[in-house]
């Protein structure tokens, strides 16, 4: 049988529309029923005070100053080498047998299920090097995470500028390195800082990893060799054990709430950048 | 052949210049003189090697890796492949345009002002008469003078490949080398350039690669043949035109072939 193209049309656009709307319905529908059941609770004594009895009441300013630690410091390392390590495989070597090799280890990588990283960080960072179960080993355990996904988009944002732009450069004096900073990373950042924000999204919303690395103390961290909380563990916590849902709830409201507020920042930052640039 | 008896000294001149890449030759034994003060021009068929040998002349082509070469090029008297030497001061002396107009994606004065920059010009007052001098003598300021701070890429394409004169000309070379930079410009446009370049031969040497004859025959004081990687002649535009010393020439500039 075949059909009138027109009537093909009407009905791909009808289903791409039914698939877009799935998919937004399925995400709104747990949304909404996470925040209608966390926002009631959510004060300013839960957001500011420290958990009592297990987390059964008081707040879970701990776990946020946790979170923003141990997600933080983990980009803070994972962007730095992730992109130098893109700008090496793109603009410093010739495709090769090394360069297959880099990629396909941050392919493997980024495969890896999270348990395996926290199994890892506990083992190496924590015992190994003796950190224990603390800040910094939650965070360099999620520094390795987030790395494939750092350097793989930082790579294609990068292979995106078009390369008469480098020979532009080129043209009119530049060394590689000036190319790459003043030419390249420009055109490349609002890539560049999408894979940032998607790594530091995927590491405050990290819960197997840290569990076996930050631990699970709920006492405010007083350094980084301190073991911390984190909300995503302190949810995981609260309605595993049966403590308190409503405290559950309440707290990934919360890491929602952040976790959405952060992106929309960044996409404005970004929004800005690329006007300026255009 | 070898240059012609002249009493000047070439600004460039090849000698024996051969490239292959990966292998396979490109040029053979290329022997070119460039003047102060000329504008000359290069045609040939498709794949003939002008576009590689003027990408020789500012080292444009290291950025190929099967890139190879034998024979010498000199600026000045000077041999520019000679280890030591800072190739980016080579290319800001010898300022190449590309067929294709190919603004960056800033604002008009930020093209403009990037290879002075690069040269470690600072100064606010010095870059902005750069940018006025050279958009000047791009025959572009009149247009431009208003709106520098917007994205270069909202001028239209005859404006665009004359920006991207003044940004080469904003690095003061003492060679100007173009690769068919009126390829896909209308005939306005191209006058435009064209007259630009004849302004612009008192101050400069000028290589012009290009794929129109007329555009070399109106524009250029010695024109040089190139077939298959071999310059088959070069001499005064005027001669070459009417009465060209190879065949192969004759051949071509009557469209026999190419």
């Amino acid at each position: 049988m075949r059909l009138h193209p027109a009537t093909t049309e009407r009905a791909v656009v009808t289903l791409l529309w039914a698939m877009a709307g799935i998919t937004i319905c399925a995400l709104a529908f747990i949304i909404i029923f996470i925040l209608a059941h966390g926002l009631p609770h959510i004060s300013r004594e839960f957001l500011a005070d420290s958990p009592r009895s297990m987390g059964r009441e008081g707040g879970i300013f701990p776990m946020i100053v946790g979170s923003a630690l141990v997600a933080g410091l983990a980009v803070l390392i994972a962007a730095p080498i992730g992109v130098a390590t893109a700008i090496y495989l793109t603009e410093y070597t010739r495709e090769g047998r090394l360069t297959a090799v880099i990629r396909f280890g941050a392919d493997c990588l980024a495969g890896i299920p999270s348990i395996i990283f926290g199994l890892f960080g506990f083992v190496f960072f924590a015992i190994v090097l003796g950190m224990g179960l603390s800040v910094i080993s939650g965070a360099l355990t999620l520094t390795l995470m987030v790395l494939p996904t750092i350097i793989r988009t930082s790579e294609e944002a990068i292979r995106a500028v078009p390369q008469a732009y480098r020979e532009v450069s080129y043209g009119v004096g530049s060394t590689r390195w000036q190319m790459v900073t003043r030419v390249v990373l420009r055109s490349a950042l609002p890539g560049i800082g999408t894979g940032i924000i998607l790594s530091l999204g995927r590491s405050i919303s990290e819960t197997a990893a840290v569990m076996l690395t930050a631990g699970s103390a709920l006492r405010m961290p007083q350094s980084l060799l301190d073991s911390s909380r984190t909300l995503a563990l302190h949810f995981y916590i609260l309605s595993r054990e049966g403590i308190s849902m409503t405290n559950a709830y309440a707290t990934a409201s919360v890491l929602i709430i952040a976790i959405l507020a952060l992106n929309l920042f960044a996409y404005w930052l970004m929004s800005r950048f690329v006007a300026r640039v255009r | 052949m070898n240059c012609p008896a002249t009493p000047v000294e070439p600004r460039i001149e090849t000698r024996d210049l051969c490239v292959s890449f990966a292998g396979k030759p490109a040029l053979k034994e290329v022997n070119l003189c460039v003047y102060p003060c000329e504008r000359l021009a290069i045609i040939g068929p498709a794949s003939s090697g002008k576009t590689t040998f003027l990408r020789c002349l500012n080292r444009l082509n290291d950025l190929t890796h099967s890139f190879s070469h034998a024979g010498q090029v000199l600026f000045d008297g000077r041999e520019i492949y000679a280890p030591g030497v800072d190739v980016s001061d080579l290319r800001r002396r010898i300022g190449m345009v590309y067929a294709t107009p190919m603004p960056l994606p800033w604002s008009i004065y930020d093209n403009l002002a990037y290879g002075p920059k690069l040269a470690g010009i600072r100064n606010r007052v010095m870059l902005d008469e750069r940018v006025e001098t050279s958009l000047r003598s791009a025959a572009l300021w009149e247009e431009v003078k208003d709106r520098l701070r917007e994205p270069a890429h909202n001028l239209s394409g005859g404006q665009q490949q004359r920006m991207c004169l003044a940004r080469v000309l904003a690095l003061r070379p003492e060679a100007l080398i173009l690769d068919e930079p009126c390829s896909g410009l209308d005939p306005i446009s191209t006058g435009k350039i064209e007259d630009a370049l004849a302004e612009l031969k008192s101050r400069h040497s000028i290589v012009l690669v290009t794929n129109n004859t007329k555009q070399a025959a109106r524009s250029s004081d010695r024109t040089a043949f190139f077939l298959m990687g071999e310059l088959i002649e070069v001499g005064a535009t005027e001669q070459v035109f009417t009465n060209p010393v190879d065949k192969r020439t004759n051949d071509y500039l009557i469209g026999q072939f190419g």
